[in-house]
């Protein structure tokens, strides 16, 4: 399409709204004005046009989904036939299956804790030294890159030549030059996933980067000051101050972080598709979508196993908004 | 005193290391993209910034391009052709012996022919006879090659590849699933803080109860959706309003809570004076809440924005790949697949994939991070 049918399309998609919201208000006033006697339901009305199309929205892409998944996962390939348990017994038996839920209770365990790790030290670091924002801005910016993007650039990190040839990939350089032999990473099972998870991982520090830098800022001068005045050391400082005064920061960076990797997707598909067992949930969710025609039944308890993840940091969500709607 | 500065200096080492280790894959993505193919393919980057010596075989041209001066026939020309920049220091005839000659040495070839070849690749080869091959002769140089850079990637990549109508389209689809959610969930958060009507706490429990739903729960069953849609009335069931729409759907909780936790934070004197004074909510929502709002608009835009320009899932099940639909990253991850040891076309691509996500990281960078620190109070 040309620059100006898609234009068009844009311009028109986005003045509908605008124009639903301006014309339903517009005369819901305009009735008002008319008749003398304030209209009982005025108000409903105008709740059900602010609420209206974000509630629809909301309904069809969140609330129903959820539970037509969960319906569908007992159903078959097609979602015609009830199947039972039929899927989930399907899932415990399939060694894809089995290696995704370990590949993901890794990622769960590594990205989080060196993202938030790094983020909070250099964090400490770039507080302290003149060019701590250059520095911020250098490691916050792969925050603003795709994950696809961050693929090739990694893939490209990765590249592997045979022992004899020029290396072009960065890591394989380094080893050569060191004298070990260069290693088609990407390929190596189980090691292959921690060069996957090193992406995440170096596009989630700058999150948390800049949450631990925002949060620094309010722990009390005095504070670290008198820490410092009594002779401890800067270390003793990070640990039994910072630390100590940043919990609650922490706690919400690892959740973030938490529900991004049980998402991820895009890393894997782009970089090994799963192959040398670096299978994960949502790439073979996605795989089961369109393989064989798609198999709905499947691809519905992949991401239920993937909503099971999130439940407890959605309950513990839910408790804190509770207590916060209390005070 | 001196403590002190020992582990200030070893702080500045530490972050300089964590610094280095941040930067060098994108840069080196960068340089790469500049860089010849040609060289790209057989040397590192990192070598891209000296002179390197190279040994390449190029061929001579063959009997068009001969000359007739008094007893000999002559060929002149250039060894590189196009590409001129590099110095040749020696040069050879024969794959046993690639280093035979200095630059300016008369070398014989087998049949008795002559060829002469000068630092900047110009050579003179003399026959006594006709040149009677269409085809050249091989020559073999060592050539320092100083660095150059070039920008032919780019012209390949967004022209040939396709990555510019991709650049279009990605547009397409940002725009407007940034913005009507912007437009939709202002008046659901307005509605959500200042509204009183039956339901509005479960509503609120809903959304940040959706905030943490992984999106791929919806997948499936919006597909499904899509599809009979498109069945029942003859149209394309992925098309782009589709993935405006879904894009909407994934980004309505943390667009609405953000837009809630901004507004909640608004005097609430101000709302009660306007409600005396006879203005609707419809008045007070354009009058004072919006232009209120502008800087919360900003940092929500930027982060919606950025979120569906990098997303490859929705892109990939909501839209068809042919070249009128497909999105960047989908196209890059295509390029990857079909191109995988093509490093000028991947370099070049991803590095157009990110002009706009840095142009806006480095021009919005304050609303960026506002955004992102307001959005992390809460899951």
């Amino acid at each position: 399409m040309s620059i100006f049918s898609l234009a068009l399309t844009v311009l028109i998609g986005v003045l509908v709204f605008v124009a639903f919201f301006h014309f339903s208000n517009f005369l819901l006033d305009y009735f008002r004005l008319k008749t003398p006697k304030k209209i009982a339901w005025e108000n409903s009305i105008r709740v059900v046009i602010f609420i209206g199309p974000a509630f629809i929205v909301l309904f069809v892409f969140i609330i129903y989904p959820v539970f037509e998944t969960i319906r569908l996962s007992f159903y078959d390939k097609l979602g015609d036939n009830f199947v039972g348990l039929y899927n989930y017994a399907w899932a415990i038996k399939d060694p894809d299956f089995k290696r995704s839920i370990i590949n993901n209770l890794g990622w769960l365990i590594v990205v989080p804790t060196l993202s938030t790790f790094f983020g909070l030290v250099i964090a400490n670091l770039a507080d302290r030294i003149w060019w701590g924002s250059i520095a911020k801005s250098i490691i916050f910016m792969p925050m603003a890159i795709s994950f696809v993007g961050a693929g090739v650039i990694w893939k490209f990190m990765y590249d592997y030549r045979g022992p004899g040839d020029q290396q072009i990939g960065l890591l394989n350089a380094i080893a050569v030059a060191l004298g070990f032999e260069p290693q088609a990473w990407l390929t190596i099972p189980i090691w292959n996933n921690f060069f996957l998870m090193a992406i995440m991982i170096w596009i989630q520090t700058g999150l948390a980067l800049v949450i631990f830098s925002a949060a620094l800022r309010t722990i009390p001068k005095e504070t670290l000051d008198a820490a410092r005045i009594d002779g401890a050391s800067e270390l003793k400082i990070f640990w039994k101050i910072i630390i100590p005064y940043l919990e609650q920061t922490i706690l919400v960076i690892w959740t973030i972080i938490t529900l991004l990797v049980l998402k991820v997707f895009d890393i894997i598909y782009a970089m090994t598709n799963g192959q040398w067992q670096t299978e994960v949930l949502a790439n073979l969710m996605y795989d089961w979508m369109f393989r064989g025609g798609g198999d709905t039944g499947r691809g519905s308890v992949l991401a239920f196993c993937i909503l099971i993840g999130v439940i407890p940091i959605l309950a513990w969500n839910l408790y804190r908004h509770k207590q916060d709607q209390k005070v | 005193m001196k403590k002190i500065r020992l582990s200030s200096l070893f702080s500045q080492l530490l972050l300089l290391i964590f610094v280095i280790a941040w930067i060098a894959p994108t840069f080196g993505l960068f340089i790469s993209s500049l860089r010849d193919k040609d060289v790209l393919a057989i040397s590192g980057w990192w070598t891209s910034f000296t002179t390197t010596e190279v040994n390449e075989i190029y061929r001579t041209e063959g009997k068009d391009a001969q000359v007739k001066e008094g007893d000999y026939y002559f060929i002149k020309s250039n060894l590189f052709g196009e590409k001129k920049g590099k110095e040749i220091f020696r040069f050879g005839v024969t794959s046993k012996n690639i280093d035979e000659y200095q630059v300016g040495e008369s070398a014989l070839f087998k049949d008795g022919t002559e060829i002469t070849v000068l630092e900047n690749g110009d050579y003179i080869w003399k026959s006594q006879e006709e040149f009677k091959k269409k085809k050249g002769k091989r020559v073999f140089v060592s050539a320092k090659s100083p660095p150059s850079f070039t920008l032919d990637n780019y012209k390949e990549v967004l022209f040939k590849e396709g990555l510019g109508q991709a650049f279009l389209n990605t547009f397409a689809v940002a725009l407007p699933s940034t913005l009507i959610p912007l437009i939709i969930c202002s008046f659901f958060a307005y509605a959500l803080t200042w509204m009183k009507f039956y339901g509005r706490d479960i509503l609120l429990a809903t959304i940040i109860a959706s905030l943490v739903v992984p999106l791929q729960m919806s997948l499936i069953p919006i597909l499904t959706i899509y599809n009979d849609f498109g069945a029942l009335f003859g149209v394309a069931a992925k098309s782009y309003p589709g993935i405006w729409m879904a894009h909407t759907g994934f980004g309505l909780a943390s667009t609405t809570f953000l837009l809630w936790n901004f507004l909640k934070s608004l005097p609430q004197e101000m709302m009660e004076a306007a409600k005396v004074d006879g203005a609707t909510h419809y008045d007070t929502f354009i009058k004072i809440v919006v232009p209120l709002s502008i800087p919360a608009f900003a940092s929500i835009f930027i982060l919606q924005f950025l979120w569906v320009w990098n997303d490859l899932l929705v892109g990939l099940v909501f839209l068809d790949k042919h070249p009128s639909e497909i999105i960047l990253t989908a196209k890059l991850k295509e390029l990857l697949g079909s191109r995988g040891e093509n490093w000028e076309i991947l370099t070049t691509g991803a590095f157009v994939s990110m002009t706009v996500p840095l142009f806006i990281f480095f021009s919005l960078q304050r609303y960026f991070i506002r955004g992102l620190v307001a959005g992390s109070i809460k899951g």
